[in-house]
């Protein structure tokens, strides 16, 4: 089975990220592959190992994002793709469906698509389904859990209400949940192998697309109010003195 | 201005962010002529329908078929750019959810549009609507505005007021055309226990790591050490279930309870997890890691009950309590019990 695994580069989740001059910056903090990613990658090996596969990891970002496609093949994905064009300074989320698509499409012969839930820095959650949509492909969203039989895949979608299982033809898009597994460390084996790996590099020319309408824009990034609380510590002779006092404190703050 | 809301249910279960969704249609309209339109589709939508009469819409649309009893995002996504075809709304509102997020994402491709998603704030600037949402797990928020038309947009729930509901409004649902064609075949569920909605609730009581250990507990015979652990957790979270519920609050609990087998994912507060604005947050042996705040970061107000006086949840707490939260959160439970005549 021909596996994808869509990947993103975001700053590290403990990056102190700051709104300045109009622009996000996250000081020396590091890239790396979307923790969300993570799980789409463990995911996709996980189906590569049942069903003898192969797994792609596509990636759209600048130069950099190399980084986070050698982090794909040293967990052991057997190649990468980066798309990556000067055109693409501002992408919002369906034009990268767009992208993904028409990179879906070059590759060809493929069975499924697999997403992390979202991606930590924007958090839109959308380009998963809107990349199904553009491919025409069903889409089995936040799958816990992923079976592929006889031309089939069936999800147990992880939903606020339980679980839904679905079923559908391949190939298929897929996004999965953190239930999927952990994501497994990358080997030193797979580190070697990453270090040496060529990466080609698409164009938006190679995928023959010009640059895709931008349909939302951010007009300005706000760094929201700094939440000012000094915490009261609440003491007492015993528990029930304790719970006694803290129960008061928060009936009298009327937050029920 | 003309809006369609869409109201998102499970099974007849209406997602309470839906009717917040109406309530911002209507506030937007100013002096201008508008119509509020609630768009709901499923089987047997009477209860739904007068509901949202009662919050506020001008008119109901329903796709009411069999067929769409079960949500299908490619059914439900071609049905409704199927009636914004027809109807041209100027904007499309939608609660936020697991559902919406794939089903706005998927008419906003068949609409040729864009989707602003999640957000805590929409006001029109000029003839512009301008809507605010936060992003890199709420460090920072972006204001951002749809070029596309429709305008589609998610709303964060809880984070715009809920109208009123007037029960002698009411009224007859239009029917739209159903399309029920989907390439997913729902096979069936496995409903978790009938719990109050995490990202809906008002007040969330979350465990941590800190729940297992109770050395006063002695697990069941023929356990091995995990299974112990994780017996020991599971009774930590009864304690955190009867807090919440005396509260009608919803269970959450920190990445590491859940990755240590302690509670399902779904309960899961945080980075990887759900974001959460109760207006009461009471974080029970969670020491706070940076992922976890981030997840709680809209919370009107936060308690925490942790034996170290130096984890770091206590610097996002109103209240905290240094204690054994095994002692402290049944004592909170009976005094709320007492308080509040239950």
């Amino acid at each position: 089975m021909k596996i994808i695994a869509c990947i993103k580069q975001v700053p590290d989740t403990e990056a102190r990220v700051k709104a300045e001059g109009g622009k996000v910056t996250w000081g020396e903090a590091a890239l790396v592959i979307n923790p969300f990613d993570e799980y789409a990658m463990e995911g996709a090996l996980l189906q590569k190992e049942a069903t003898n596969g192969t797994v792609t990891a596509l990636c759209i970002g600048p130069e950099s994002a190399r980084e986070a496609l050698k982090h794909a093949l040293a967990m052991g994905a057997d190649d990468a793709i980066l798309v990556s064009d000067p055109a693409l300074t501002t992408l919002d989320t369906q034009g990268a469906a767009r992208i993904l698509a028409a990179a879906i499409q070059k590759i060809g012969g493929v069975d499924m698509v697999v997403f992390g839930r979202q991606s930590l820095d924007d958090g839109s959650g959308l380009t998963a389904a809107q990349t199904a949509r553009v491919l025409g492909w069903p889409m089995l969203g936040l799958a816990g859990q992923i079976k592929v039989e006889a031309g089939s895949v069936r999800a147990a979608r992880v939903i606020e209400e339980g679980r839904q299982n679905v079923r559908a033809k391949l190939p298929a898009v897929v996004s999965v949940v953190q239930s999927i597994g952990e994501p497994r460390y990358p080997s030193f084996m797979g580190i070697r192998r990453a270090s040496k790996a060529e990466i080609p590099v698409w164009s938006l020319k190679d995928l023959g697309l010009s640059a895709p309408a931008q349909l939302v824009s951010r007009s300005e990034f706000l760094t929201p109010p700094s939440r000012d609380v000094s915490c009261e510590i609440i003491t007492g002779a015993s528990p029930a003195e304790i719970a006694d006092k803290l129960a008061d404190k928060i009936l009298a703050e009327k937050v029920l | 201005m003309k809006t369609l809301v869409y109201i998102d249910h499970f099974k007849g279960q209406v997602q309470a962010a839906s009717w917040e969704a109406l309530g911002v249609a209507k506030g937007l309209g100013g002096s201008t002529s508008h119509t509020t339109t609630a768009v709901i589709f499923g089987s047997g939508l009477d209860s739904l329908t007068k509901a949202a009469f009662e919050f506020g819409a001008d008119e109901v649309l329903v796709a009411d078929d069999p067929a769409l009893t079960d949500y299908r995002a490619e059914a439900y996504a071609s049905t409704l750019a199927a009636l914004a075809f027809t109807r041209s709304p100027d904007l499309i509102l939608f609660p936020t959810s697991a559902r919406t997020r794939e089903l706005a994402a998927m008419t906003a491709i068949d609409l040729q549009t864009g989707v602003l998603v999640d957000l805590t704030g929409l006001s029109i600037e000029g003839n512009k609507l301008v809507g605010t949402r936060p992003i890199y797990e709420g460090k920072l928020n972006e204001r951002v505005v749809c070029s596309g038309k429709p305008v589609i947009a998610t709303l964060r729930g809880r984070a715009f007021p809920r109208p009123a509901q007037d029960k002698s409004k009411g009224g007859a649902a239009a029917k739209v055309e159903a399309k029920t064609e989907s390439p997913t075949t729902v096979e069936g569920y496995e409903m978790a226990e009938a719990a109050v909605s995490l990202t809906d609730s008002g007040v969330v009581v979350s465990g941590g790591r800190g729940v297992s250990n109770n050395p006063s507990l002695t697990p069941p015979a023929g356990l091995d050490e995990k299974q112990a652990e994780i017996w020991r957790a599971q009774q930590g979270f009864k304690l955190v279930g009867d807090l919440a519920s005396v509260l009608g609050g919803a269970v959450g609990a920190s990445r590491a309870a859940v990755d240590a087998g302690y509670i399902p994912y779904s309960n899961q507060v945080g980075q990887t997890g759900k974001t959460v604005a109760p207006d009461l947050y009471i974080a029970c042996g969670i020491s706070g890691a940076i992922q976890h705040i981030a997840g709680i970061r809209s919370a009107k107000m936060v308690v925490a009950i942790n034996k170290d006086p130096d984890a770091p949840i206590f610097k996002v707490a109103r209240y905290g309590v240094v204690g054994d939260l095994f002692q402290i959160v049944p004592a909170l439970t009976e005094a709320f019990k007492n308080k509040l005549g239950k």
